[in-house]
């Protein structure tokens, strides 16, 4: 009886255990962070991809519209994977895209963009990725949506899907 | 000679001095980055990753410490951004204070216990 017993109780353990690990088998491994309070986008001086001028981010942000900041690599394999997405989201006319090539080689960034299309309307340099920090990135590549007001509403780590794409076009509509 | 000397030690001293004031500056940026978790790491702190994060975070905690910046400054900093994870002395708030109470809880609870066994025994 008591070996029956014993034996129920590990049955039961095991399949909890089972139930768990296999439940998190389904759970989507982007890593989105929840932003409790809007924050307000960093203030910060930057060196321009094509013309290597030192711009404000008073300057890049100066529209009154949407802007997306994505953090992006040449060498970077999943941001090949959303790369297109990127440029889907760029023939909307309500929001901009600004990309943050980071620790990259800027040769290399420049194919990288003649091969696969260029979404962005602007393209800054992070060459030691102390400008990802201050938008408080965590790697590459993540995408940061920022409102009319200028304040990062949403923050995806990791590469965008068409959920994501869908969710940022619900936003800015 | 004699001034030439005195010259020679002075310069050396300048040296030492300056060699002593780098390590304290090193020490001081290095307790500040044993401080720092490092987000994509597993169980590493800023100061003992390699990664990506860690060598930018490193970057940053030199500019500010740089530009004077004090080790809560820092901190404050880097909380705003990341929030309370990212630095391992958590601060004392709504959502920590469990964390700081639950010890002093346990610790009165096993003193009390204590208290009332001891008193038991006495009685006995």
């Amino acid at each position: 009886m008591k070996n029956k017993f014993r034996l129920f109780v590990i049955i039961v353990f095991l399949s909890f255990c089972f139930s768990i690990f296999y439940k998190g088998l389904d759970n989507s491994n982007i890593y989105a962070p929840k932003i409790k309070d809007k924050k307000n986008i960093p203030i910060f001086e930057a060196k321009d991809f094509n013309s290597s001028a030192y711009l404000s981010s008073e300057k890049i942000f100066k529209e009154d519209i949407f802007y997306i900041v994505n953090i992006w690599a040449s060498w970077c394999v999943p941001c090949r994977k959303e790369h297109h997405l990127l440029m889907e989201l760029s023939k909307n006319q309500s929001i901009k895209l600004i990309g943050l090539n980071y620790k990259d080689n800027i040769k290399n960034a420049k194919k990288f963009i003649n091969e696969l299309g260029n979404p962005y309307s602007q393209i800054l340099i992070d060459n030691d990725g102390t400008l990802g920090i201050e938008f408080g990135a965590y790697g590459v590549p993540e995408t940061f949506l920022i409102d009319k007001n200028k304040k990062i509403i949403n923050k995806f780590v990791g590469p965008i899907n068409h959920d994501i794409l869908k969710k940022i076009k619900l936003i800015i509509k | 000679m004699k001034t030439l000397k005195f010259f020679l030690i002075f310069f050396l001293l300048m040296g030492f001095s300056q060699l002593k004031s780098d390590e304290k500056n090193k020490e001081f940026k290095n307790k500040i980055l044993k401080n720092i978790r490092c987000l994509i790491c597993q169980g590493q702190s800023v100061y003992d990753s390699e990664s990506d994060f860690a060598s930018s975070i490193k970057l940053i905690v030199d500019k500010k410490i740089n530009e004077g910046s004090e080790e809560e400054e820092i901190y404050e900093f880097l909380r705003e951004k990341y929030g309370d994870w990212i630095i391992y002395d958590p601060k004392l708030n709504k959502n920590t204070y469990i964390l700081w109470l639950l010890p002093l809880l346990l610790f009165l609870l096993g003193g009390a216990i204590m208290y009332k066994k001891i008193s038991i025994k006495n009685n006995e």
